[in-house]
This record gives C-alpha cells, structure tokens and sequence, in this order.
C-alpha cells in the first residue's frame, strides 16, 4: 500500500541493472510495521512538519548539505564545497556506492572501457581537480615519460584525434581527491526514498539505510539544502529487442552493451559466429573494436554485421556554415556535445535561449555520433576489405528466432525488406529511461513543485537549482544527465558536473553559506591540491 | 579553446596586460639588434621602450580590430566551434607580419635602431608566454575562464 502514489513499475527487465541501481529495486514490505517507517500520512503530505515525522517514529539527523547519490556528480560537488571552505560536517552525501566512480566504472567495463583505454572527455574534464590543470595530458606524460599525449592536446584535433585520458587516469586522480578533501568521512550508505520540503523552511531526506545498519527502518536528515546526483533514471533496451527478449525468454542472444556480455566474446572465441551490432555511436564503435581486436589478435572467426537506422556517408547536421562530418556510417563529433558548448559560443545560445528555441538548439547539435578516431578507421577498412564487416541500414520492423539465431527483418530506405540472420544481437543504442522511472524524481516532481524541461527532463534554473522547489532559505539543486535539456547541454560529463559544481557553489556563497573562490582562494587553494595538502 | 569574440579581444588585453607588459620591461634592455645613429650595433639601452612597447600596443589594436573578427568568422565554420591551440599559438605568424609591416610604415622602428631580429625576438617571446599561460594557468588564477569562452569581466 505504501507505493500508491507511484508510477507503476517498468516491466520487469526493461531497465538495465547496475549494481547499485535503485530503480527496480522492489522494496521489501515488512509482514508488520516495522519501527519508525513511513506511514500513510507521510506519503499523502507533500510538506513535511518536523512534528509528523517524530511522530512516525523516524529519528532526524541535521546537516546542512545533503547530496543524493554519492556518484561522480556528488563528489565533485563536494569537492568544489570543501575548496569553498565548507566543513566536513556540513555536508553528507547518502549513497549505494562505495567509491564515487563505481557505478560509472561499472558502466565504462561492461561497455567496453577498461582501465587502460580510453574515455571520451578532455584533458581537463577532470573530477579530481576544479581548475582542470595540470591537465590529465599533463600527468599521463609525466607518468609514461613521454611527449605524445602533450603534442596530441598541442595538435588536436587537426593533425591528431582529440585526446582522451585513459579510464584508469580519472579513477586514481579521483581517490586521491576523495583522501584529500575527507569524501569518507562525508558518506552516508542507503537508498534514498525521497526528499520532500519541511514545514518552515528546507527539507527532508528519507534514507534506507542497509539492514542491520539502524534500529529504524527509515532515517530523516533535515537539512537546507539538497543537491540530486542520481545519474541515469535507467538504461533502456531497443523496443523491439525488448519485445523480443519478453516474447522469447532469450536474454542470452540478445543483449545490451551496458549489461554483462563477456560470455558473447567468449563464445566467438570458442566457435564462429555471426553478430549484429546495432547503433551508431561511441559503444557500437568500442564494441566494434572489441569484435575485430578479438578476430584480428585472438583468432576469433567472427563475422561483424553492422545495423544502422540511419547511415551516415559524409556531411551530416548543419549549424550555420558548419556541418558534421561523418563517413562509414557513422557520425563524428569529438565529444557528446560539440566542443563550444562547454564554454563558448554555443554555451551561450542555450545559456540565452528559452523554450522551444533551446529544445531547437538542442535537436541542431544532437544526434547519434562517435569520435573520429584513426584505430577504429583502420579497423573498419580493413574488416569490410577482408569481407567480415558488413553494414546494412534500415528500420526494424521484426525480430524472432531463427535457425540456431535470431533474423532481424528490416525495411531498407528503397522499401525493399531484407532479412539479416545472426547468432547474437548487441544493442549498443543506450536509450535512457524517462525521469520518472527513478523513484527519488518520480517524487519530485508529484510532491515538491519540480517540473520538466523542454526536453521532458528535470527543469533547473542557470544556478542548477530545481526550479519551484525553492523552500524558505532551502535550496534544491540537482545536476548530471537528469537535467539534459536546461541551460547548459554538457550536463552529462564531468566538465559538466564541475560546471553545475561550480555554479552552485557559487550560488551557495552568495548566501553566505560558503567563501566564494575568487582569485585569491582560488590561487592558495590549487597550491594546497598542487602539494596534496588534506583540506 | 572555445572563445566567443568578446572573449578573443577579453582575453588578448588580459594577457597583454598581465604577461605582456612585465615580459616587454623585463626584456628590452637585452633585445639583440640596437643599432645608434646608424652606426651598427653599439649595445643595449632602455631606450627601445617606446619601440616594444608601440609594438604591444598594436598588437592589441590591429588583434582586436582585424584579426579576431577574422578568426571568430572561420571558427563558424567549425562545427565543434572550438579554437585548436595550436591555431592560438600559430596565428603569431601572420599577426607578426601585419605588425612589421604597419610598425615600420608608420616609422615607430625607433628611428631605425629597432632591426627585424629586435621585434621577432620581442613578439615571439611574448606571444609564446602569453600563449602558454593562457593554454593552462590562467585557470589557477580564474577558475570561471574555461567556461565563459575567454571573457574576463563576466561572473557568469
Ligand atoms: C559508458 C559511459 C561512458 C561515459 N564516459 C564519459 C567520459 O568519457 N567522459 C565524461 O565526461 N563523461 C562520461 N560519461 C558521462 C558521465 O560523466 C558519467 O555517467 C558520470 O558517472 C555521471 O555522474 P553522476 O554523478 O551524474 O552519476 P553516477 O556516477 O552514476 O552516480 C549516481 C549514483 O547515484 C546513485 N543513486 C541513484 N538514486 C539513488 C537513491 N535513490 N539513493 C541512493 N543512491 C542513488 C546511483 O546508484 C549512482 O551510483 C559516461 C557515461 C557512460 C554511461
């Protein structure tokens, strides 16, 4: 009964597991009450009264920052937060994550970014330092005492691809930050159920904290101010591999990029196989590499069949005189958003646009695409000259076992249909599930006054604060891919996460609640990260 | 680099001002080339200040008048409407060169005591330390740089 006001579920198996996802987590409702948990009267009142939750017998703790979900976007949040002067006690992160970068990590593995290979962000996109320098170039060619990561950065990206840092750079540079600024210490382990606003002013976080871990089922943390980093409501499968995977019961022919697929390269290097990849961005070009790394070095026999919906041979979007390159099918952009919208020109179109006009901006510069890289180029000729690559393009209008696989019938752009058989099926697409398949934001937005965004995701001012749950002197912030589709577009990316950092902190010390970083703080600061000073 | 063209012009006074300037007093007295009164070359004197500093300054003029406009017009060609460093530290060429040319037509070459080898020196140095303050250090000293697109005066 407790879940009344909620969406309905998404059918079971349509979001992607991470380990630490929350989203179809059931959760594990208690033959009888169990002691301070909430209640009827709880989940019905959208404004919460100190006096309705001693009453429901839930102990309340108080910080004054609460940051939810204790991933990438919360760490470098509380990095900004310490660097401002913030003390460790007045900031509390509640997570199901041990480390900030686990989940991301996870989902950087299963899709093929292990850590010596590369990611897709800057030199300076770097959750470990606020000022992005000394760069990651920097520290990659010292380390490897060598030039080439400094001449690439020098040359990108017309005589080199744009350079990347390896996985495994951002990951140590990270756990040295989180030692330096005390992440440990401001860790708090649960599931979040909701944040909803206090009576009077700020709000309330509902924790579930691990079994065993508290004598109540619920803890309340009331504090000014939250910031949401949840990270992605969910991960989504095509429809039809969905409809697929449902109809049949075969989730081991048919699987997704970010879910555990080593047991497909395994197979291939068993025995010869045929495999459709689908999609045309960065995790089909890695899964690719993958395949044709597997055939080329380790003796695979693999034939790669290669699906696109829309396949792109040359110059693709336009935005004034520029267009987007693109051959082989794929598009190419060096990043997820073209590089001036992290702080230039096209940062400041959206920054200025509203509305329609900014979901227009946004349609203009989206789309599927991948990095040019010269590996992949090399991989790609060679595989379609030896005859193992093949690409097709079309739209699918079916999917179903065949002869010991699974044949995908496609309508192709003449109308004419083809039918391409193959013994596994990688989706590579990545969809993400909409809002309110987290439950945290399913909450938001029906009790607490936030609302959606042209593009359907969660509406938040310059500032990052979720706009209309403003509470009194509390603040609501959220930052990261649930607010794709605001005023800034590189939300999903660490730039991005140290951007809205960087806003809220400064939105945070025009309250006076933190020093603002000027020229002065920000100088003896970097000094103190420079020399690994703890603050 | 992802300048905007109030950032371009921003940016290049800045730097002027805050590399520029120090490097042009620390370096004149030892710029090779000084010739007096026709005479070949007699020695250093601070009496070239006016000539490198004439130089800074138009530097800063002819950039903000002619040049960023003309970059910020080919970066709208660029899709990813970025500025790659290396065409930051490269464009010295062809800005030196329209430099040279107006400094000796308007006839501030320091009555022909500054030689060629005296402002490639001069504008080389300079340029290559304001490019690479500006590539990395400047975002110790303002850590919104990187996302205001070059501009100094902006808090957001
Ligand atoms: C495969 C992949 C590759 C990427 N590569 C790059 C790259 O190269 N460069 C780049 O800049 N960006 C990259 N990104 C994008 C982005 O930087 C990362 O996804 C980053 O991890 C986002 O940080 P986050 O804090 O928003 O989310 P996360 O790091 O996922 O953290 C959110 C955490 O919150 C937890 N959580 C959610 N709800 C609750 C709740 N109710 N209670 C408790 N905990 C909760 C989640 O379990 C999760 O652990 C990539 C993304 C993916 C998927």
């Amino acid at each position: 009964m407790e879940e009344v006001e909620l969406p309905p579920p998404p059918p079971t198996g349509a979001v992607i597991r991470t380990p630490a996802s929350v989203i179809d987590v059931e959760e594990v409702q208690a033959p009888a009450p169990t002691p301070g948990d909430l209640n009827d009267q709880l989940l019905g009142t959208s404004v919460w009264s100190d006096q309705l939750i001693a009453s429901a017998g839930i102990p309340i703790y108080d910080v004054q920052v609460i940051s939810v979900g204790g991933g990438i976007g919360s760490f470098v949040l509380a990095d900004h937060l310490r660097i401002a002067g913030m003390p460790t006690n007045a900031f509390m992160a509640l997570s199901n994550i041990e480390t900030p970068w686990q989940t991301y990590e996870y989902l950087t593995k299963v899709s093929q970014i292990p850590r010596p290979e590369r990611l897709r962000s800057d030199s300076t996109g770097m959750p470990d330092n606020i000022w992005g320098f000394p760069s990651y170039a920097l520290r990659e060619s010292r380390r490897e005492k060598t030039l080439a990561p400094l001449w690439s950065v020098l040359t990108e990206p017309v005589f080199t691809d744009y350079w990347t840092p390896r996985a495994g750079t951002a990951f140590e540079g990270m756990a040295r930050e989180a030692a330096r600024i005390g992440w440990h210490g401001m860790v708090t382990m649960g599931q979040v159920r909701m944040v909803r606003r206090r009576e009077g002013g700020g709000y309330f976080t509902i924790l579930t904290p691990p079994p065993g871990a508290s004598p109540t089922k619920r803890i309340a943390y009331r504090s000014q101010f939250v910031h949401l980093a949840v990270g992605y409501p969910g991960l989504r499968f095509l429809s039809d591999l969905q409809a697929y995977r449902t109809a049949y019961g075969d989730i081991a022919r048919v699987v997704n990029a970010y879910e555990p697929h080593e047991h497909v390269y395994d197979g291939l290097l068993q025995k010869p196989g045929r495999v459709l990849v689908r999609g045309g961005g960065i995790v089909a070009s890695r899964v690719l590499q993958r395949l044709m790394e597997d055939r080329m070095h380790k003796g695979a026999q693999t034939q790669i069949l290669h699906l696109f919906r829309t396949y792109i041979d040359g110059k693709n979007a336009q935005n004034g005189p520029s267009r987007r390159k693109g051959s082989m099918g794929f598009a190419y952009q060096g990043f997820n958003w073209p590089k001036g919208a992290w702080g230039g020109q096209l940062k400041d179109a959206i920054e200025s646009a509203e509305g329609a006009e900014r979901a227009e901006i946004y349609k203009k510069l989206g789309g599927t695409h991948t990095p040019r890289r010269k590996l992949w180029q090399q991989q790609m000729r060679r595989a379609a000259g030896e005859g193992w690559y093949h690409t097709f393009q079309g739209e699918v209008t079916d999917v179903r076992p065949g002869d010991g696989g699974v044949v995908t019938t496609i309508r192709q752009k003449n109308g004419s249909v083809h039918a391409i058989e193959a013994d596994v099926i990688i989706d590579c697409t990545g969809l993400e599930a909409d809002l309110a398949e987290s439950r945290i934001l399913a909450d938001l937005l029906e009790h607490s006054g936030a609302g959606r965004n042209p593009m359907g995701r969660l509406d938040v001012e310059r500032t990052f604060e979720v706009r209309g749950t403003r509470n009194g002197v509390g603040r609501l912030y959220a930052s990261g891919a649930p607010t794709l589709g605001g005023y800034y577009a590189g939300v999903d990316s660490f730039l991005g996460l140290q951007y809205a950092a960087l806003r809220i902190t400064d939105d945070l010390a025009a309250q006076g609640i933190v020093k603002r970083i000027g020229v002065g703080r920000s100088m003896s600061q970097w000094w103190k990260w420079f020399r690994q000073k703890p603050i | 680099m992802t300048p905007t063209l109030s950032g371009r012009i921003q940016s290049r006074i800045f730097l002027a001002l805050l590399i520029g300037v120090p490097w042009t007093i620390l370096l004149t007295p030892f710029l090779p080339g000084i010739r007096i009164d026709g005479e070949g070359f007699v020695g250093f004197g601070p009496g070239m200040y006016p000539v490198t500093f004439t130089a800074l300054g138009l530097m800063i003029v002819l950039g903000a008048v002619v040049w960023d406009p003309l970059y910020h017009g080919l970066q709208q060609f660029r899709w990813e409407r970025d500025w790659p460093s290396m065409f930051a530290l490269l464009t010295v060429i062809n800005e030196a060169v329209l430099l040279w040319f107006v400094l000796s037509a308007v006839g501030v070459d320091g009555g022909g005591r500054a030689q060629m080898s005296t402002f490639v020196v001069h504008i080389a140095t300079t340029w290559l330390l304001m490019w690479l303050f500006a590539v990395g250090p400047i975002r110790v000293v303002l850590l919104r740089y990187r996302f205001s697109g070059g501009r100094i005066l902006r808090r957001w």
